[in-house]
């Protein structure tokens, strides 16, 4: 149903104003990341600040498909096969930069999950700053100049459908006897193992899911800007998804999709501002947490105590 | 005074040592616990009561000794893989999963004996939600057999402590033990609470069929619960028999009393 909404989104899209469509798609792959990073950060309790680092593998893994693998694939002339081949190899494109992404986080993963808290988050930090290090040395990747040329495949359509699995995804996961290991790893690592719960395998399997679909969010964006390179995927734009997170409420979906929404939209507001506007973005959020530290979108629960009869 | 080595125990730890660094915290320790068996570990603060939990349920590995658990080795297996052998704990400091509800913690502790993973969790067919039902069934029993049901939906951290007590050993209960090693259950109890956790583990003891390791401070529940109590003191073993002998041995006065 929700991938009928999107496809009828998509109809309606040649209509839209092109300064909204860029909002709503930068909107939709913000939601991506934010949702995805909530497993990894809010259900499972595992502090990443390297999320830009799996959306740059995406992206740039899901890049070089279309733009290398690409001409040399895809059928020329008319007929159906010129209509469906693009977005048969985008798809591709897609699922192997998500593939690669969550490679990346199983390899990130494995052996930083050891570190708890801080360390981890400095391990990660580290882990993308590293990817971006790399990227930046490759030649074939563009060097610091990044890749330009990339085709225009993402639409409307693309990001919804993305965003309505990814939180399908983690939403199903989570709401399951399995997935309240997530919780429950993350409220006490050593009680959740008491209970017979392989601690270690629901880290890893929360960093792999989360790194793909922020990989898969890396190649829409790279598919939509055209053109990436390594500075879009430095350790501000972790932050600013680990910031929807926490203004979002860790842990709460619906509360993450609307910070993704709210923090995407702020600027745009605030553009009025001018050179202030990042300085009041800041100072908002400041506020935000002084009043909400709780999160924007999480509801007081019952949390008086239980008269016990 | 060590018992025999014997296959007939459930759990065995033979000459099992413990050490951190130049510290000695369990020593020579050997001990055995038969099937349906309640036994009582005590002994002053220091002793190593807690040490000998974490080496049999895998937080520590035992420096020196073996420990073996219906047969089979289980020393240098990781906590998860003594939990699924069938050994289950609670926590001298409460460890229940506290935001998520009282429900969810039980729910949690059926992770072993569940046929469906993650996958199935996505594609949510028939026999997931049917594995589903059964789990909130069985856990919403096992809650109201220890009268816990009026609070599945609240948070586990804001029930009365008698109660997350209770609910720790219930969670530890639903992973479908055959030892039950509880650490300190009536710390921070009053006496009305104690006499309830007594009957309550008498009860556990006969309804499910479970070994019983206690670690208690409390004589009174010791004495009262146990039919044959160890007592260590800086890792030794300096007494073993039924309550009234231990409760007579010099030994043991002297351990908890000084000497005159």
């Amino acid at each position: 149903m929700a991938l009928a909404g999107a496809v009828v989104a998509q109809l309606f899209s040649n209509q839209i104003n092109p300064y909204y469509l860029d909002v709503i798609l930068k909107i939709g792959w913000n939601i991506i990341l934010a949702v995805s990073l909530n497993l990894i950060n809010g259900y499972t309790g595992q502090f990443s600040l390297g999320h830009a680092g799996f959306m740059s593998v995406g992206a740039y893994t899901s890049a070089w498909i279309t733009m290398q693998v690409g001409p040399k694939v895809l059928p020329q002339g008319t007929g159906i096969w010129f209509h469906a081949g693009p977005i048969l190899l985008f798809l591709a494109a897609l699922i192997i930069g998500g593939l690669a992404a969550a490679l990346a986080g199983a390899l990130v993963g494995a052996p930083s999950l050891r570190l708890k808290g801080d360390y981890l988050a400095i391990v990660t930090l580290g882990f993308g700053e590293i990817i971006r290090v790399i990227v930046r040395n490759i030649d074939s990747l563009g060097g610091s100049l990044g890749l330009n040329g990339i085709p225009a495949y993402t639409n409307l359509f693309w990001v919804a459908a993305v965003a309505v699995i990814c939180v399908y995804v983690v939403l199903a996961m989570v709401h399951s006897s399995y997935g309240r290991g997530f919780l429950a790893v993350r409220d006490d690592e050593v009680a959740a193992e008491a209970m017979g719960l392989n601690t270690t395998r629901y880290k890893i399997v929360a960093f792999v899911v989360g790194a793909f679909f922020a990989g898969v969010a890396g190649g829409l964006y790279g598919h939509y800007t055209l053109s990436i390179d390594p500075k879009g995927f430095d350790f501000n734009k972790s932050i600013e998804i680990v910031v929807m997170v926490i203004v979002g409420g860790m842990g709460n979906t619906l509360g993450v999709i609307g910070a993704a929404i709210v923090l995407t939209l702020l600027p745009e507001f605030l553009r009025f501002l001018a050179d202030y506007r990042m300085a009041i973005y800041s100072f908002l959020l400041i506020v935000l947490m002084l009043t909400r530290p709780q999160g924007l979108f999480t509801w007081r629960r019952r949390t008086k105590p239980v008269v016990s009869a | 005074m060590s018992a025999p080595p014997s296959s007939a125990f459930l759990l065995q730890l033979q000459n099992c040592t413990v050490r951190f660094g130049g510290l000695t915290c369990v020593s020579d320790l050997t001990m055995g616990l038969g099937q349906n068996e309640l036994v009582g570990l005590i002994g002053p603060n220091g002793a190593g009561k807690t040490t000998v939990f974490n080496i049999i349920t895998g937080v520590y590995q035992p420096t020196e000794g073996a420990i073996t658990y219906a047969g089979d080795s289980i020393a240098g297996k990781k906590p998860y893989e003594i939990t699924a052998r069938g050994i289950a704990r609670t926590f001298q400091n409460i460890r229940l999963f506290g935001s998520l509800s009282v429900f969810d913690n039980v729910r949690v502790a059926f992770h072993l004996h569940l046929e469906h993973d993650v996958r199935h969790s996505l594609w949510r067919g028939a026999s997931f939600r049917r594995e589903e039902k059964e789990i909130e069934a069985q856990a919403m029993e096992i809650l109201e057999i220890f009268k816990l049901g009026k609070f599945r939906d609240a948070p586990s951290k804001s029930l009365p402590y008698g109660d997350q007590r209770r609910l720790e050993i219930v969670r530890a209960l639903a992973t479908r033990p055959k030892l039950l090693l509880l650490d300190e259950p009536a710390a921070g109890m009053n006496p009305t609470e104690k006499v309830e956790l007594m009957s309550l583990i008498r009860f556990v003891e006969e309804k499910y069929g479970v070994s019983v390791l206690l670690v208690e401070h409390d004589m009174q529940v010791v004495m009262n619960i146990c039919r044959r109590i160890i007592v260590l003191e800086h890792g030794v073993k300096i007494a073993e028999g039924p309550p009234d002998q231990v409760r007579a041995d010099p030994k043991v006065i002297q351990a908890y009393l000084g000497k005159d």
